[in-house]
């Protein structure tokens, strides 16, 4: 097993990952005249037992990164290598084998659960797929697993409309679980949840964690949660990630100019606090995936900016301690 | 002593449904002074934003109804307006904007159709005129290069640019209250702070007053000077911004301060979550709504719901229970 530096066991190691997608034209004959490029080199490990939080604005390509990790979507390059096997390189049965061991939580309560199958079949439907339990067996562990996530094991034969959003989520928490994964990706779980919901499920997520060990690759939008759940953070802009670290230092000595303003626009619940802090608001729009920037993606809302900024995509590299950072300017 | 625009005093709003009566809005009163920006919190279904369209008379009837209250704005009641006067007060006296751009623009009008409009409805404009003046209010929300741009569509607008020309919109008439319905909700966070500067920029310029409803009580801190905080269809809390964040005195606003992480620190390892879930508005419980949710709750909790009273100069809290002592006041 791959152990780095540190004595801390990786569990998934991305490197140099890309995932185009192709823009075509014509309605017959259709032609390739452009691509999106939604992830767009991204190298990054995740350490067993860890929450590795990802985080970005709408579009920068943070949930492409977690579904091509997970094999989704199939990487246009790239490697994504799961303790030491290749995934983006397997197919068939032996890929359909690793799946069982990495699952994925959705946005999206309202959507991602079937509303025509019963909480049973929902849970179930993976145990039967990968032959792990059937009958009496399958009945009994999918009521171990609601029990898991704090629903009635009763509800069983119930339908998603009948539950909350909050309960949704536990479902869709629940059928992650069924398998025993090692690793799960969590989608924006979150956010779209009331507050005072959100606080339960993540509390949910935590005591998770800490009874299976498990490892989450948490992507967000909210930089506070992501605060508070993860252990190493990544900020993803316009398909690559500009800066990554462990959270107090993120958050304490950021080093790249977004994550810098990313970080100064979240409001502050505590009128104070926030009434003291330098904001800075960024000009302008993130630039089309399509058709990013020459240079460095963010030159164009950068007030930093320099002229090499605007000719050279800055490279990420390690800038001391496992800081990470693409800049330019940050040495 | 700052001037009252609004006065809203037991405001209810009920929907008669096939499953029964929904009571979205039970019995609220709060007034808004002149150029002060009032913030409404709470979470989904708590009756903030029916409470507002009530207002502007934009509930659908049926099966909406408002069966009881008055709000008295410049000496009327809007709620007693006939159709006619509540138009000419709506967009031209009182403006909003709503949550999500994309849906509350027209697709198939120009941005400069959907400006012009309220111009020429209203401020009794020409054509030419309201045209120039759209641009200037293109200008004035910082949409950069607005006379080219006044011809397209909602489509070939961004986010964060189509609330900007929502905006422009609401401000076409000069209003003297804007209510901003979760404005910011659907945007990213660099774009929202754009927004919020841009609106506190045009307040203190204009001078208007601004209800703002959001659940992101992060928002309403670095905006607002008074908040009213609700629950259930009630009004469980009203304070200045600073003694909500610095003193809450109901258990929920307590509870909702705790479960937020924050962005500049690392509270608790764990977040103080509310357990449980809203209670049903079709029905209600008898006594406070948030009992069955409370960790103070008392015997009297379940019998009565406690009425909103002052604890202090400018601070209201609706709960039986002193949250410092834990006992009853």
């Amino acid at each position: 097993m791959s152990e780095h530096s540190n004595g801390k066991e990786v569990l998934v190691r991305v490197e140099g990952l890309k995932k185009y997608f192709p823009i075509t034209r014509g309605v017959v004959i259709q032609r390739e005249v452009g691509a999106v490029k939604a992830v767009d080199d991204v190298s990054f490990t995740v350490y067993r037992g860890e929450t590795l939080g990802l985080v970005g604005e709408s579009g920068c390509g943070k949930s492409t990164t977690g579904r091509t990790i997970l094999q989704l979507y199939r990487p246009t390059g790239g490697n994504v290598f799961f303790e030491d096997v290749n995934l983006a390189t397997l197919k068939g049965g032996p890929l359909r084998r690793m799946r069982r061991r990495m699952q994925m939580i959705f946005q999206d309560p309202y959507a991602s659960l079937n509303p025509r199958m019963t909480v049973g079949n929902i849970i179930g439907e993976p145990l039967e797929v990968h032959g792990v339990a059937t009958g009496k067996a399958r009945r009994e562990r999918v009521q171990e697993l609601l029990a898991l996530v704090g629903l009635n094991p009763y509800f069983v034969n119930r339908y998603p409309h009948e539950f909350s959003g909050g309960q949704r989520q536990r479902i869709g928490v629940a059928r992650a679980l069924a398998l025993q994964p090692d690793f799960i990706v969590c989608d924006e779980p979150i956010s779209a949840l009331d507050v005072s919901i959100q606080a339960q499920v993540v509390n949910l997520l935590e005591d998770l964690q800490n009874k299976f060990g498990l490892t989450y690759l948490f992507i967000a939008h909210d930089l506070s949660m992501v605060r508070h759940i993860s252990d190493r953070v990544a900020v993803m802009y316009l398909g690559k990630i500009v800066e990554l670290t462990d959270r107090v230092e993120l958050y304490e000595r950021p080093q790249h100019p977004y994550t810098v303003a990313l970080l100064s626009a979240v409001p502050i619940p505590d009128p104070i606090a926030d009434s003291q802090r330098q904001r800075i608001i960024l000009e302008g729009d993130v630039p089309s995936p399509a058709n990013p920037p020459p240079g460095c993606n963010f030159s164009t809302r950068c007030w930093k900016a320099i002229d090499i900024c605007f000719e050279q995509d800055p490279p990420f590299i390690d800038i001391g301690g496992g800081h990470y950072c693409a800049c330019h300017l940050v040495k | 002593m700052a001037t009252t625009l609004l006065e809203v005093k037991g405001l209810e709003t009920r929907f008669f449904t096939q499953d029964g009566v929904v009571k979205a809005v039970n019995g609220i009163s709060y007034t808004l002074n002149e150029s002060e920006t009032l913030a409404i919190v709470g979470e989904s279904g708590c009756g903030k934003s029916v409470g507002v369209m009530s207002l502007m008379r934009l509930i659908p009837e049926p099966p909406g109804k408002i069966t009881g209250g008055e709000a008295m704005f410049l000496g009327r009641d809007l709620l007693k307006m006939n159709k006619e006067a509540i138009r000419q007060v709506r967009g031209k006296e009182i403006a909003m904007i709503f949550q999500d751009p994309m849906t509350s623009l027209n697709p198939v009008l120009t941005i400069a159709r959907q400006i012009t409009e309220a111009l020429e409805l209203h401020m009794g404009m020409d054509h030419r005129q309201a045209t120039d003046r759209a641009v200037e209010l293109l200008e004035m929300v910082n949409i950069p290069e607005a006379a080219g741009r006044i011809n397209d569509y909602p489509h070939q607008f961004s986010g964060g640019m189509r609330q900007r020309v929502m905006i422009a919109m609401a401000l076409s008439c000069m209003p003297q209250i804007l209510i901003a319905d979760e404005p910011t909700t659907a945007l990213d966070v660099t774009i929202q702070a754009q927004i919020v500067e841009l609106v506190k920029r045009l307040r203190d310029e204009l001078g208007m007053a601004i209800i703002w409803i959001t659940h992101d009580l992060g928002v309403v801190a670095g905006l607002a000077e008074r908040v009213v905080v609700m629950y259930a269809g009630f009004i469980v809390e009203e304070a200045l911004v600073k003694d909500l964040y610095g003193s809450p005195g109901h258990p929920y606003t307590l509870g909702l301060l705790g479960s937020l992480p924050r962005v500049d620190m690392i509270r608790n390892e764990r977040l103080t979550s509310i357990e449980g879930m809203p209670p049903d508005l079709i029905a209600l419980p008898e006594g406070c709504p948030f009992a069955a949710r409370c960790t103070f709750v008392l015997d009297r909790c379940l019998r009565d719901n406690p009425p909103l009273l002052s604890v202090a100069p400018g601070h209201k809290v609706a709960c039986w229970v002193d949250v410092e002592t834990g006992r009853e006041k």
